[in-house]
């Protein structure tokens, strides 16, 4: 008999423009609403047809709900021939395959169940088109959720196309349920989950989306960008937002007017965002050097993926840390952030536009692509709201843009609003904001621009702590997107020994963090090369990180490697 | 007195007989003639010494980054269109590094004036060719003269229908101060080429010069007539100067984009709208 007592993870694999990604959004939607926990990423080919994708969906009772990448495939669906050999690393023991023997071919030594995929999406619609409706008609008779949930979306998702296709897309799907039915018996399947029965008032989000609607619950009224992947979605959610919230969309001509025109808006008074990838962040490198020298809020979201340059552009990395660290010339403050959890994806967003007015620097929020790309549900309850505080001052005749101040926070006029005049340069310039070459100014404005990071320090938020992080002899520590793959591992390894760490804040980091990791070892997981958040805890706070678990093949870290990677120290 | 001139003594960083002073004058002159409030006009610049134009004018200034001003002019004008916006710098900034965006904010048509200091060489680097600079011109970087050709931004402007060009110089200050106000007049995104001789690095582009070489558009010339314009654009024996080109039927991004007279800092995320999207991913 196979069990599956925790989760089960399928994996449907095929071709870019197979609808593997129908399947995945279908699942998530169908097997939420009836009750269980589900998590789904996805991983793809930089091309727009052919080649090999697949995406994983998990499904948990909600009570323990998994919200992480596993190598493990419980199921696989095979869509072709390519996908299965794409994904036969990650066949194990418990691996069944599903596929048509006339697609796939001879399957290998694997376990191989001989489903009618393209015979029934023919017999139901008289289309291979219908296969994937086919597929997620028989993941669901395998778990043996109530036909019903199918029907139900399927109608919602295809009325606008009208009975027919309804019709069609039903019967496919109903007839890949009795077949997934039948061999859930035959191959002697248990799928012990409960779902759950409360109805949870909760929403799906995938990354991106999450990320979005914390950039319109934080004001953000502008952003302009050029398309990069993975950080096209942000542009495209707020675009398709835009006449609802009177948000402003401009699709510039490159990364470089992208931050001008933000800078721009900004400094008249909008909640400015620009959205892009590594390699188009070199590109507005000059404009974050401007928005610290001119003290005009940004928000800058750079979806990771692997460099140097093209790299490999639709995977997954923490490269550019120390890009965001260190990015634009001289010396100026700023804060970075990188939310872990979808829920706190969508008050990061929130928080970045705060910190950016308040203290009118240059904000960062990282991600990547497995984060973007990754979905679960996030209850409503618990979504984050930050209320919007525009942090503007209505000027005076005597204004002054670079009023000395104690904290070097001056009250930020703008254009049109007041009786006096804004004045910004870039140039080193005096209180009025016109330029000087004065010397003894340059040390003020110099003080001025940097003194805030005390503040910025003393108010970044605390990493949150977990398994027990306090009685640990050993922190593990996550930030950004590593922390969903964290959290499962320790919980499974269950040691007493080890803690977890995740930063959603990786700059500047809150003196007190230190008083936590005290006598503790430190391990920092990362999907980068060199562990650059490690370097940074040790420059920040001084503190001694003993191990670094690196990746950077452009795949995310799986539990099930993280695990090894962890069991000697448990 | 105008409302512009600095309220204070200003040490100006122009040198003695730069052809940026009578701009500065005919700037001033042109703004208190069409009733602004310092208040409401910001000017935008790049770097080098056309861009420090805002420096001595009293109104919103928002000097950023070299080749830049283009688009933090656009972004300004978005997020408040009641503000009139000018976007001001030399020719190697806005021909040269920022070239993209010319031809790239002309496609969207924000509301805002773009005035060229045209002296055709680089000043604040001290002599190099600038994208303007006419051939074999003899410089720091080319000894032997300058090996390229010239930048055409009247033409370039016309091809990508920039719906207000025009060229001035301000060796006739009374035409160039009519011009910049119909440019800044306009309701679109309007470019005056403006002759701004460079004293100290460019002895073959002078005042004489530009006199020389230039002469009137024609009377008979309908701006609205783009093959026309065109053919002026490519003169090269007497540059033309006056509007080169007119076009009052194109929409502006900010109304295309839906912009309401309200600036955006003004604008409140609604509760309503807010639930029913978050609705949308039940």
């Amino acid at each position: 008999m196979s069990q599956y007592s925790k989760d089960v993870s399928i994996a449907v694999g095929g071709s870019a423009g197979q609808g593997i990604q129908t399947v995945e959004a279908a699942l998530v939607k169908i097997l939420k609403d009836a009750g269980y926990g589900v998590f789904a990423c996805k991983e793809y080919m930089s091309r727009v047809r052919g080649g090999s994708n697949s995406v994983e969906v998990r499904v948990s009772s909600t009570s323990a709900p998994r919200r992480a990448y596993v190598r493990r495939i419980d199921f696989l669906f095979a869509m072709d021939a390519a996908s299965l050999e794409h994904l036969r690393w990650r066949i194990g023991e418990g691996t069944i395959v599903f596929g048509e023997r006339a697609q796939v071919g001879d399957p290998g030594p694997v376990r191989f169940v001989d489903t009618p995929i393209l015979r029934f999406a023919n017999e139901a619609g008289g289309n291979p088109i219908y296969s994937n409706t086919v597929a997620l008609g028989t993941i669901l008779g395998l778990l043996g959720t109530p036909f019903s949930g199918a029907e139900d979306y399927l109608r919602s998702v295809f009325a606008r196309k009208g009975e027919d296709i309804v019709g069609k897309n039903v019967e496919a799907a109903r007839k890949g349920y009795e077949f997934g039915k039948h061999a859930a018996f035959v191959e002697d399947i248990s799928i012990p989950l409960t779902p759950s029965e409360e109805k949870k008032d909760d929403i799906i989000l995938d990354g991106t989306t999450a990320l979005g609607i914390g950039a319109v619950a934080g004001g953000c009224d502008f952003i302009s960008s050029y398309p990069m992947s993975p950080a096209t979605g942000v542009l495209a959610f707020l675009a398709k937002e835009a006449k609802r919230f009177g948000i402003v969309v401009d699709q510039a001509e490159d990364e470089i007017s992208a931050i001008n025109a933000g800078i721009g808006a900004s400094y008249a008074g909008a909640r400015a965002l620009v959205t892009t990838s590594g390699g188009g962040f070199d590109l507005m490198q000059e404009g974050v050097s401007l928005s610290g020298m001119i003290e005009t809020p940004i928000v800058i979201h750079i979806g990771q993926r692997p460099g140097p340059a093209t790299g490999l552009p639709t995977r997954t990395e923490q490269g550019d840390l120390n890009l965001a660290l260190h990015a634009g010339h001289g010396e100026f403050a700023r804060a970075i952030f990188a939310p872990g959890t979808l829920s706190e994806a969508v008050g990061t967003m929130q928080q970045a536009f705060e910190t950016a007015d308040r203290y009118q620097i240059p904000v960062f929020v990282l991600s990547d692509q497995y984060f973007l790309d990754s979905v679960t549900a996030v209850d409503l309850d618990e979504l984050p709201r930050i209320p919007v505080k525009r942090h503007i001052a209505r000027t005076t005749e005597d204004y002054l843009r670079y009023a000395l101040t104690k904290d070097g926070l001056s009250p930020r006029g703008i254009p049109g609003h007041g009786d006096g005049l804004v004045c910004v340069d870039s140039d080193e310039h005096d209180e009025s904001g016109h330029i000087t070459e004065s010397f003894a100014m340059r040390r003020s404005m110099m003080e001025k621009r940097t003194s805030r990071l005390t503040a910025l320090r003393k108010d970044a938020i605390m990493p949150h702590a977990f398994d027990n992080l306090e009685g640990a002899e050993t922190a593990v520590i996550s930030w950004g997107s590593t922390c969903g793959t964290l959290v499962e591992t320790l919980s499974r390894l269950g040691s007493a020994k080890l803690g977890g760490l995740h930063f959603s804040q990786v700059y500047p980091i809150n003196p007190e963090v230190k008083k936590l990791l005290v006598g503790k070892e430190v391990i920092v997981i990362e999907s980068n090369h060199s562990g650059q958040f490690a370097d940074l805890l040790g420059r920040e706070l001084g503190v001694k990180v003993s191990r670094r678990i690196l990746k950077s093949t452009g795949e995310p870290f799986s539990v099930e490697e993280l695990i090894e990677e962890l069991r000697s120290e448990a | 007195m105008n409302p512009f001139d600095m309220p204070q003594e200003t040490d100006i960083a122009w040198c003695p007989g730069c052809g940026n002073f009578p701009l500065l004058l005919i700037l001033k002159n042109a703004l208190r003639e069409l009733g602004k409030d310092p208040k409401e006009v910001v000017i935008a610049s790049g770097i080098g010494q056309a861009a420090k134009m805002p420096q001595y004018v009293d109104a919103h200034m928002f000097n950023g980054l070299h080749g830049r001003s283009i688009p933090a002019a656009m972004g300004i004008k978005l997020a408040n269109r009641n503000l009139t916006v000018i976007a001001e710098s030399g020719d190697g900034d806005i021909y040269g590094e920022g070239g993209n965006h010319l031809l790239h904010t002309a496609r969207r048509n924000p509301d805002i004036t773009v005035l060229v200091h045209n002296n055709m060489v680089y000043g604040l680097t001290k002599g190099q060719a600038s994208p303007t600079s006419e051939e074999g011109m003899k410089n720091p970087i080319q000894p032997d003269g300058v090996i390229v050709e010239p930048f055409n931004p009247i033409a370039v402007a016309l091809a990508v229908d920039v719906p207000f060009i025009a060229r001035a110089n301000v060796g006739d200050p009374a035409q160039a101060k009519e011009i910049i106000k119909a440019a800044i007049s306009f309701k679109g995104f309007a470019l005056v080429d403006l002759f701004v001789p460079c004293v100290v690095f460019n002895k073959q582009n002078t005042y004489q010069w530009y006199k020389d070489h230039t002469c009137p558009v024609p009377e008979r010339h309908d701006p609205s007539n783009k093959a026309a314009a065109f053919e002026l654009a490519l003169e090269t024996e007497k540059l033309p100067l006056g509007i080169i080109y007119r076009n009052d039927a194109r929409e502006l991004y900010e109304d295309r984009l839906g912009i309401t007279d309200a600036p955006l800092h003004e604008r409140e995320v609604s509760e309503v709208a807010f639930q029913e999207l978050l609705a949308g991913y039940r």
